[in-house]
């Protein structure tokens, strides 16, 4: 008889769909067209920073003497004389130097981008749970810091304490870590409520255990997504303290101080210059906003 | 709402000060004397220099002698570098110039970019709303230190139409370039926050509210989701005017204009600690006033504020 | 003529997991005056059911079919005839009164905006006229009240709030949709007693869209059981709770739990909501049914008539449900 089948056989044949959080963000970050191209892009990149000093053929210091003199023309992109991307003003090889500010700018990016994540999420998730007069205290600084016109206290500390590449690390980290205090306090405020950190805290868990085993674990998918969106913003930083000549030292060179270069050199007809710096640095910040909004759409669906 | 503006001001002075102090600390525990660019004076001279300048007082009087200065006089000091200059001169020279430009980029962001934004989340999924996206998309990298070679690249050299730099009294050939330059990545900014929260304001439930009550499509928009979709926006100007007031440094050096950031880097530059520290002092306190503005504002529009 | 007379109609949405059908050829009739509970669990296509009438559908919905209303056909009018007839003829009361009312916007210009649109009210009159109908919700110091934001108010009183602006323009039809769900249970007694009254005071039709088989009982005439966006069964609510007809039914009354018998455990209906992307050919309920035979998973049940004013969509005998 028809009949006969139980509800209960019916519900064990339905299929399950038990895939975990982190699995279906993944799917769902791999569908995102827009994202897996950012993807690639930035993996491309990445490569283009490690590999391009094995294979090219000129060091980035060393000077070219058949072309000073005649960058214009002897400095071209070419096959021949092995500048692909052509020559510097001062006869340089700027594949070579294309590399090392590409080199240059992802370090910067990405550990500018970790200080003010570790920084910030700490700071965040301590004041979000502790609450009260400690958020109070804490949040009003965090207040008070954002007020304040950060570039050009950086400036004036690279300034003072000499222009290091370790300073502008540091200096960068420090004066972002603002927006990711307050993103993880508030999400810490809505975790705290959660019955498993209550439950902790009523078997006596202690409270800095708490925020390192339960809190800063939740809020791991923001803070990656932050993370990977705060990256071209630190480019883009280095780059602006570059650009004004204030960055890194020659012979270190980053995107910013190259685009400063080539756009001096621009009325010379030597577009190459601008050109090459320019597309990477455009292509790597694409990347990473698409990979970014990709994360976000992954790890946040009621966003969507 | 007075007592609320108060209450505000009253944080701010404090900010402002510690801001001052800040710069001060971070000047005076600067390794060398002003003055060490300047090699093999006789310490004789630098004695003298130093005493002309204060510089061998402690520190408590120093800072002292700055803050009452500032405070009563509107006396940033004077520049280390050019001794027939002082701060003052530059800032006159220079603030209108930054204001001039600053201005029409602030306003060009705000009311372009929030105009294209809300169009954009009403006409969801039209040509505008993908033309709107696209814009803040491309905008978002590029910044202003790349979008002014590119500009005047196209503009100045391909073209001919518009001059590469200088500033002319503020002709608006001379303007016109800078303020593209410097208003374009916060316009798509502006765009990019005031569609999201328009999208969001649509789908609330208050508007299907709003439109069970019978209101027409327009009445709907402008009175009952414009305000809300706008509070993102009004939050968004904080950053934006730090990062257009940053911005002007770049404007500065790239189109000749001779605002303050042009002597904000020289200054850096030379070492000049007098010149950085009044700018960045001045700049501080432009941030922190407008920062208040700007919570007055948000509280004027939204009435879970309390005062 | 019936007021509002809905005849096969359908909701679906276009989503990217598929096509959702919320309202599966739905078919009911209401007159001048009438009260009508629609009564099912979440996901029975209830909402959607009131949203295609006023035209508030989500973007990605399409409604097709019929609504008449006072013999009008207002199914997928265009917006500009749509709203003469929204909140003027049709009004309606949200499920959270929490968010459904402007937090940027006074009362009083919430309030007075409709009679201002839809009577052509001057601002003075309609306000007069809102501080009136929010003394006929018993809101105290009404004339104050208006100038004060959604925030300052408890969600009982907001929800009073949006009856009095449901009822400014005296409209035909009041559609309440969950209108107590959000709110605490002594208030949602209060707000049950208010709309009975405001009904019978300005004799207004009134849909009623709950989950909830208990504030039923006391507060309408009919009532019409729905389940994946189909009629299962419709009566006069005292005849449907005496002696349901349909298996779904059933289930719905031996779960509220009772202080007159003695039961050892709450009963349930075991499975769950019907999956609207993927529904059975026969009868939604099928899966879940206790008395499910040969027809049920591959043929719908007609929606046939029997006693006074009753219909049932089931294949087995109305014996076989007890």
């Amino acid at each position: 008889m028809f009949a006969t089948k139980s509800v209960a056989d019916d519900l064990a044949t339905a299929p399950l769909k038990g895939r975990s959080l982190w699995a279906d963000a993944r799917a769902r970050f791999f569908h995102n067209r827009a994202a897996v191209t950012g993807l690639i892009v930035l993996i491309a990149v990445a490569c283009f920073a490690i590999m391009g000093p094995f294979i090219a053929p000129w060091n980035n210091e060393d000077i070219d003497w058949n072309v000073l003199g005649n960058v214009q023309t002897g400095g071209r992109p070419s096959l021949e004389t092995g500048h692909w991307f052509g020559t510097d003003a001062l006869g340089r090889d700027l594949f070579a130097r294309t590399v090392q500010g590409t080199q240059i700018s992802l370090l910067v990016g990405i550990v500018g981008a970790l200080i003010s994540v570790i920084v910030g999420t700490l700071y965040g998730a301590v004041a979000g749970y502790f609450g009260g007069r400690i958020d109070n205290v804490m949040m009003r600084v965090v207040d008070v810091l954002m007020s304040i016109p950060y570039m050009f206290v950086l400036i004036l500390l690279l300034v003072v304490f000499g222009r290091s590449l370790f300073m502008l690390f540091v200096g960068i980290g420090l004066v972002s870590w603002l927006d990711m205090a307050r993103i993880a306090r508030g999400q810490t405020l809505t975790l705290k409520g959660k019955a498993y950190i209550e439950a902790a805290r009523a078997t006596g868990v202690r409270p800095f255990t708490i925020i390192l085993r339960h809190i800063i674990p939740n809020l791991l998918g923001v803070v990656i997504v932050y993370a990977t969106l705060l990256v071209p913003s630190m480019i883009i930083y280095e780059s602006f303290i570059s650009f004004l000549g204030l960055g890194v030292q020659e012979p270190l060179t980053s995107w910013g101080a190259l685009i400063n270069d080539g756009a001096a050199e621009m009325t010379n007809g030597t577009l190459w210059m601008l050109t090459w710096p320019l597309l990477f640095f455009v292509i790597t910040l694409f990347g990473f906003f698409f990979v970014g909004d990709g994360l976000r759409d992954a790890l946040d669906p009621k966003d969507r | 709402m007075s007592f609320y503006i108060l209450k505000r001001l009253l944080v701010a002075i404090p900010v402002l000060l510690f801001l001052i102090v800040f710069t001060f600390v971070l000047m005076y525990a600067a390794p060398g004397s002003p003055f060490a660019s300047e090699r093999g004076i006789p310490p004789a001279v630098l004695a003298n220099l130093q005493a002309q300048y204060g510089l061998d007082q402690p520190f408590h009087i120093q800072i002292w002698r700055y803050l009452v200065a500032l405070v009563t006089e509107f006396d940033f000091g004077p520049s280390f570098i050019y001794r027939d200059q002082d701060v003052n001169s530059l800032i006159a020279q220079g603030f209108p110039v930054t204001l001039t430009y600053g201005f029409w980029s602030f306003v060009v962001a705000v009311l372009v970019g929030g105009a294209l934004g809300i169009l954009a989340a009403v006409r969801h999924n039209t040509w505008l709303d993908y033309l709107a996206v696209g814009v803040s998309i491309g905008a978002q990298v590029l910044p202003n230190f790349v979008l002014a070679p590119i500009l005047v690249l196209t503009f100045t050299l391909w073209l001919g139409w518009l001059p590469g730099g200088g500033w002319q009294g503020g002709q608006w050939q001379f303007v016109v370039l800078p303020v593209i330059a410097l208003s374009t990545s916060y316009m798509a900014s502006i765009a990019r926050i005031a569609r999201a929260s328009m999208l969001e304001v649509l789908t609330s439930n208050y508007i299907r509210t709003a439109r069970a009550k019978g209101l027409p499509a327009r009445r709907v928009i402008l009175r009952h989701a414009l305000k809300p979709a706008l509070l993102p926006v009004i939050s968004y100007l904080g950053p934006a005017f730090v990062g257009m007031i940053t911005g002007s440094v770049v404007i500065d050096i790239y189109f000749s204009t001779g605002g303050i950031g042009q002597f904000f880097v020289a200054s850096a530059l030379n070492r000049d600690y007098g010149v950085m520290m009044g700018i960045t002092i001045l700049l501080g306190a432009l941030t922190i006033l407008f920062n208040l503005l700007v919570d007055v504002l948000y509280a004027w529009i939204d009435p879970k504020i309390r005062y | 003529m019936s007021l509002l007379e809905i005849t096969d109609l359908t909701v679906s949405f276009d989503t990217p997991d598929g096509t959702v059908k919320a309202v599966n050829g739905m078919t009911l009739s209401l007159e001048a005056g009438e009260s009508l509970a629609i009564v099912g669990e979440s996901g029975s296509g209830k909402t959607q059911l009131a949203f295609a009438t006023l035209g508030l559908l989500a973007k990605n919905g399409r409604a097709a079919g019929s609504i008449r209303f006072d013999g009008q056909e207002i199914l997928n009018l265009p917006e500009a005839q749509l709203n003469a007839i929204r909140a003027d003829q049709i009004a309606m009361i949200f499920q959270d009164p929490m968010t459904s009312l402007n937090p940027y916007l006074r009362v009083g210009e919430q309030m007075a905006e409709v009679l201002m649109l839809h009577k052509g009210a001057s601002r003075r009159d309609a306000m007069t006229e809102s501080a009136q109908m929010l003394d006929a919700v018993r809101i105290p110091d009404a004339r104050a009240r208006l100038r004060m934001y959604p925030h300052e108010f408890s969600g009982g009183m907001r929800q009073r709030i949006m009856i009095a602006m449901a009822l400014l323009c005296r409209p035909r039809l009041l559609i309440a949709d969950e209108p107590t769900t959000a709110l605490d249970v002594t208030v949602q007694n209060q707000i049950m007693d208010l709309m009975g009254d405001i009904q019978r005071d300005f004799g207004t039709a009134l849909i009623l869209i709950t989950h909830d088989l208990a504030i039923v009982a006391g507060s309408c005439q009919r009532t019409l059981v729905m389940y994946g966006g189909r009629v299962m069964e419709m009566g006069a609510t005292d005849d449907l709770f005496e002696a349901p007809s349909h298996p779904y039914t059933r289930g719905l009354l031996n779960a509220v739990p009772r202080l007159d018998v003695p039961q050892e455990m709450l009963q349930t209906i075991p499975g769950d909501p019907p999956d609207l992307t993927a529904l059975p050919a026969g009868c939604p309920f099928s899966p879940r049914c206790p008395i499910r035979h040969g027809p049920c998973a591959d043929i719908m049940p007609s929606l046939d008539g029997f006693a006074a004013r009753r219909l049932r969509a089931c294949h087995a005998d109305r014996e076989a449900v007890t």
